[in-house]
């Protein structure tokens, strides 16, 4: 827990999992992260069934202040992306939470 | 764009790779990324984003129909940050 998973460790399970080499393995990924991109810079929405959704939202023109100098600056209209989990990967993660600090009472869990 | 579209497509564009491989690719990464915030790490795609768990603690909400007050449990969410790579390029 609290380790950094990075694009190493992802072409590695790809490697596990296909009988690609891991160049191609780590091509790969990149491809599939690639589309993704693209998709949304095409300003399609990307629905991975199980996982969560990627959208592009447009934001308008707001008056933001500097925190430092207190000046009022105009921040522009901008295109974010937003991030919504399924409920399954909700459920996921709020699982392994309880597993995580609760440790001394779960005799259940393996 | 939906998975069975994205896996479509990539297989469509590399003839050589079985769809049922990419199939497998597309889902394991997926499953990669859920596994590892189910265990609390971090995934960080650099360019991309990164998925992390961000801890809510408890705190009392109130049911909006009723106004009755209703403790909500600490739990913990998924989180992403887009990577600045991408934050750039949506907005050229």
């Amino acid at each position: 827990m609290g380790e950094t998973i990075t694009r190493a460790q992802l072409s590695e399970a790809i490697y596990q999992e296909v009988g690609l080499s891991r160049n191609e393995s780590a091509d790969l990924l990149e491809l599939v992260l690639g589309e993704i991109t693209q998709a949304l810079l095409r300003g399609e929405t990307v629905k991975i069934s199980s996982f969560g959704s990627f959208s592009v939202r447009q934001k308008g023109q707001r008056i933001g202040r500097n925190p430092k100098t207190g000046d009022e600056v105009p921040i522009l209209p901008r295109k974010v992306l937003v991030f919504r989990p399924s409920q399954l990967l909700k459920a996921r993660i709020r699982q392994g939470h309880k597993i995580a600090p609760a440790a001394p009472t779960g005799s259940n869990n393996p | 764009m939906t998975k069975s579209e994205l896996i479509a497509h990539i297989a469509s564009r590399n003839p050589h790779l079985y769809q049922r491989d990419v199939e497998r690719i597309v889902t394991s990464i997926f499953d990669e990324i859920s596994k590892a915030l189910g265990r609390g790490d971090r995934v960080e795609l650099r360019g991309f984003g990164a998925f992390s768990v961000k801890h809510r603690d408890s705190r009392v909400g109130r049911n909006p129909r009723t106004g009755a007050s209703v403790s909500v449990a600490e739990k913990a969410v998924p989180y992403f940050k887009t990577g600045k790579q991408l934050r750039d390029m949506l907005n050229v």
